[in-house]
């Protein structure tokens, strides 16, 4: 392999300060950062997180950002993984004041800027929101109208995170269509689909727009596989479907 | 830390460390298949000795990157995988 020594540029870890952990659902937080000296992110890229040991082990992971570009602080969803070697701390341990190491942000493929309009497709899986999030969110803010499908799976009614939020901006506005799935409990009365997502639900939720749509699928391995082999089975462009995985389980 | 398999954009972060250029909109060619594409939509393995970039059509190695834990900071890079990098310079 050929050495490369002294890079010829580092990207720079930094400290953001936690401004505020608020929690989300149940499993989830909302951690608020201000990053010094931040130069700003496209809707749908990540920050690398670093956190290390006393004895200088150092765990390093990925975390999509869900705040607007138009937003000044920095919004990372948290999920608390009970095996997880890293969300268990940032879930459960972090407190405003305290600082977290980053860089970032990362990562112009999995980006969307709202001039590039729409037809958007999302697809998501629990805290795999966050970056599409993200979307939603700059699309508000710079007053786009392209056209948005949110399809989003939550364990239970409770567990949807932003349900709030995505409610209100959906409520008036006919171009951006959220529909939600919960795939292990239900409120009674609940008209949504329940059952994990498949061809069949994509198929009905993915339908065909007079553009094709650019497609973004985050959440765990197993789903964005299977969100992705079944759009492309249903004649997506392989191209225009754009995937972030977090892992088995995320970390 | 185990393998993670992830997509070519997880390698964002290490890869910036060595290319000034946005690298996962970076179009390449798979020297192993032919095939072409983005460095985000490849896969990415990913641990803590170094990542690896696999052709998503092949699973062929396309970039491997490895960096010393300790002492200077030094990589290894190899791209035997890759045809060529097409970089873009962000507008």
């Amino acid at each position: 392999m050929t050495e490369v020594a002294g890079a010829p540029r580092r990207l720079d870890w930094q400290i953001g300060e936690i401004i505020e952990a608020r929690p989300e659902t149940p499993r989830t937080k909302s951690l608020f950062l201000e990053v010094p000296g931040w130069q700003g992110h496209r809707a749908g890229q990540h920050v690398d997180v670093r956190l290390t040991a006393e004895d200088g082990y150092q765990a390093q992971r990925s975390y999509s950002i869900a705040s607007a570009p138009e937003t000044v602080r920095v919004e990372l969803v948290v999920e608390r993984l009970d095996d997880g070697e890293v969300s268990p701390y940032l879930a459960d341990e972090l407190r405003a004041g305290d600082g977290l190491e980053l860089r970032g942000p990362l990562g112009g493929w999995f980006a969307w800027d709202a001039k590039e309009g729409g037809p958007l497709l999302l697809v998501a899986g629990g805290s795999g929101i966050a970056p599409l999030m993200a979307m939603v969110r700059h699309r508000k803010a710079s007053g786009s109208d392209a056209l948005v499908r949110l399809l989003f799976s939550s364990r239970s009614y409770e567990e949807i995170i932003f349900r709030e939020e995505l409610e209100s901006l959906s409520a008036d506005d006919e171009t951006l269509e959220v529909v939600h799935t919960l795939t292990r409990s239900r409120p009674e009365g609940w008209k949504g689909y329940e059952r994990r997502i498949d061809e069949e639900m994509l198929r009905e939720v993915a339908y065909p727009t007079e553009k094709p749509p650019l497609t973004f699928v985050c959440g765990t391995t197993p789903l964005v596989e299977t969100v992705a082999t079944a759009l492309v089975g249903l004649g997506h462009d392989p191209a225009r479907v754009k995937t972030e995985r977090f892992g088995p389980t995320g970390g | 830390m185990d393998e993670q398999r992830l997509d070519g954009n997880a390698a964002a972060g290490v890869l910036a460390e060595v290319f000034t250029f946005e690298i996962t909109t970076a179009r390449t060619a798979c020297v192993h298949c032919g095939a072409s594409g983005e460095v985000g939509a490849q896969m990415a393995y990913v641990s803590e000795i170094g990542t690896v970039v696999r052709c998503s059509s092949c699973e062929g190695a396309l970039i491997r990157i490895v960096r010393q834990l300790n002492g200077p900071q030094r990589y290894w890079l190899d791209l035997k995988g890759i045809e060529y990098l097409q970089l873009q310079e962000r507008q």
